[in-house]
């Protein structure tokens, strides 16, 4: 009863291995992992690539690389804190941004409005994910798997295949490139996007940490039932997470344009399974309920560190998508480790 | 109620007052228990079938106002499915259920909660990855006063943590150190214990507990029975499920012996004895006429 209930540990860390203190420590902060990596392979590509790697513009160049890819993690990662996952989260940003680009250059919309018209609609399609799989009861896989064709069909049909090309932006709506702009600090080049990706997860990592409807979502990812008895309202608060999720998309959907340029119904397709391995390799579990949104940012810029380090280093694009590979793997099987406390 | 049980999504319980943590809420609850048919709770033939399993059978049920309920019955008696039923956890086939005389059905157990019934489920209802007081508040958060907390929705976690600890301290779990340690690290009594203690602080019209006792070792078993006495205190309702005859026997006013689906008697501990409670609860032996 002497003990400070702030300072007190929760455990009795003596009596533990070493091992085991690891396995205690990483259990209340599984974002230790992802970050451990990141400052590493930074270190050791450092290293080895020297300058050209390890200069403030190769830096910002990295995070400029995984802005997109890290916004659509960071939808990723809401959906599955709460144990589902979202298939969906590069078609509904293609499709978006396909809408805006097509209201504001196409249709001559005020390209405000235009941007506005997005992001309700990224808003919809979310709910839509969301609707089917709390009231109609459908797994999130198959749910999600469903909206991504959806979405790619319709993004095809409205965009006729054909994209919208740089200078007709330029033209009609430069709002739309907004986010392409730069900031030059030092030799670093920070993108507006790149800043609203760190804004985005900063706005939600205090979502989840710091506000009731955060708790919730962990609740629900962690036991919906429990959540349920315990008096949330499990159903609602998913739909509003897939709707946030698509909203977040639809930002990424402005952001892309800047990053792009143009608007190509073809780009991303593979969007959806890198935020996917941004998150996991950010140890959040795939199971809901653990890991900290902050560690699909690190997750994002572990993959664009490999990416650009290993490319410095002169190896061959094969062995980066080789490496990413065994991350995925390695990170699923600390988190394995990790939950094996709880059981 | 609702100003005190203000839970839902986001929208916090910022009204939760600190000093009294929710403890009785307005104590209008308290005033609205008995009006009516004389009972704060009352449900006939309430039936529920899992497919082919009938695990309510046509239960009846009554609880009176500041009484303390004990329940019992063999497993699979259809216990816990009652109170789910009463909670709207589980919605029933058939049956009538009045609270306070008027007709009622929860949709959620959110909505019963809202009523100020507190219910500690036999799974407890907890979230493992939270923490404790996470969990003690899920639902109801405290959101900080003024600005961050009007318009950005910051939760109050410092407050939230002081209640939850106070609460713990009030059951005597004073073993648990960190109020921010997850649920998933503790002990099962443990987990009880916090299950117990934040369906005791928030009720407000009835607490219903589960087994709560099934976990915990002799002292804190005698704390939740204290705890329970305290409860009733506050002008509450309680309906105490156990299979521990010792504990009902010692703190129920009546107690409701539940056999195959329903309600087969209810019996007065002072006129009967765990014996004969056991008879009826078994089978062995008819229950009194005057008991039915
Ligand atoms: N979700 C469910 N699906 C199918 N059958 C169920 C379900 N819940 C309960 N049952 C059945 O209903 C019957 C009553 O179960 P209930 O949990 O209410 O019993 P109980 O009296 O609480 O038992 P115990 O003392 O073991 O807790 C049992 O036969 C059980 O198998
Ligand atoms: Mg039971």
């Amino acid at each position: 009863m002497s003990h400070t209930p702030q300072d007190a540990p929760a455990f009795d860390a003596r009596r533990l291995s070493p091992l085991g203190r690891v396995q205690h420590i990483l259990h209340r902060n599984p974002t230790l992992v992802p970050v451990i990596v990141l400052l590493a392979s930074v270190g050791a590509f450092g290293l080895l690539a020297g300058e050209k790697f390890f200069s403030p513009f190769n830096l910002s160049l990295i995070i400029q690389q995984v802005s997109i890819i890290g916004i659509l993690a960071a939808a990723q990662s809401l959906v599955i804190l709460t144990a589902g996952i979202d298939l969906s989260v590069a078609a509904i940003m293609v499709l978006i941004s396909v809408i805006t680009g097509s209201l504001a250059v196409k249709l001559n919309v005020p390209p405000s409005l235009a941007i506005l018209c997005g992001l309700f609609a990224g808003a919809l399609a979310g709910a839509m994910n969301g609707v089917l799989v709390t009231r109609f009861r459908l797994p999130p896989f198959i749910v999600t798997l469903g909206t991504w064709n959806i979405f790619f069909a319709l993004n095809l049909w409205l965009s006729g295949a054909q994209s919208i090309r740089s200078q007709d932006i330029d033209e009609a709506a430069p709002l739309l490139k907004f986010f392409g702009n730069n900031i030059a600090v030092g030799g670093a080049r920070l993108t507006y996007g790149s800043v609203l990706m760190v804004v985005i997860f900063a706005a939600l990592w205090y979502l989840l940490n710091r506000t009731a409807w955060g708790r919730h979502v962990y609740a629900i990812g962690d036991d919906r039932d429990a959540a349920e008895l315990a008096g949330i309202r499990t159903a609602r608060t998913l739909i509003s997470v897939y709707a946030l999720a698509g909203l977040v998309c639809a930002v990424g959907a402005w952001a892309a344009i800047g990053r792009v340029g143009s608007v190509s119904p073809q780009s991303f397709y593979e969007g959806n399974l890198q935020s996917i391995t941004a998150v996991v390799i950010g140890g959040i579990s795939l199971f809901g309920g653990r890991g900290s949104i902050m560690g699909a940012l690190f997750g994002a810029l572990i993959v664009g560190v490999f990416q650009s380090g290993l490319r410095l280093i002169g190896v061959d694009v094969l062995w980066q998508v080789f490496a990413i590979g065994w991350l995925i793997i390695l990170a699923v099987a600390i988190d394995q480790w990790i939950r094996k406390l709880a059981a | 109620m609702s100003d005190f049980v203000s839970g839902g999504d986001g929208n916090g319980g910022g009204k939760v007052g600190g000093e009294n943590g929710g403890k009785n809420g307005d104590g209008k609850g308290a005033d609205k228990n008995g009006v009516g048919d004389g009972l704060v709770l009352r449900a006939r033939g309430l039936t529920k079938r899992y497919g082919r399993v009938v695990a309510l059978d046509g239960a009846d049920f009554d609880l009176r106002p500041r009484e303390i309920l004990g329940m019992i019955g063999d497993n699979g008696a259809g216990k816990s499915s009652l109170i789910k039923a009463l909670t709207g956890a589980i919605a029933i086939d058939e049956g009538e259920m009045f609270l306070n005389g008027e007709a009622f059905r929860f949709h959620s157990p959110l909505e019963a909660r809202r009523a100020g019934i507190e219910t500690v489920y036999q799974n407890l209802a907890l979230s493992p990855a939270l923490s404790i007081a996470d969990n003690m508040f899920m639902g109801r958060e405290i959101r900080r006063r003024g600005f961050l907390g009007k318009y950005f929705r910051a939760l109050d976690r410092r407050e939230m943590q002081r209640v939850a600890r106070e609460k713990l301290n009030d059951l005597g779990l004073m073993t648990i150190q960190n109020i921010n340690q997850a649920v998933e690290t503790l002990s099962g009594g443990q987990r009880q214990g916090v299950a117990v203690a934040r369906a005791a602080a928030f009720g407000s019209r009835v607490v219903i507990l589960d087994e709560p006792t099934a976990a915990l070792g002799v002292k804190e078993s005698r704390r939740v029975l204290e705890l329970i006495q305290d409860v009733r205190a506050r002008d509450l309702s309680v309906v105490l499920i156990s299979h521990d005859m010792p504990h009902i026997f010692e703190v129920a006013d009546r107690v409701h012996i539940h056999r195959l689906g329903r309600r087969l008697c209810v019996v007065d501990p002072r006129v009967h004895s765990m014996a004969d409670a056991v008879a009826f609860m078994t089978g062995a032996r008819e229950p009194p006429v005057e008991a039915r």
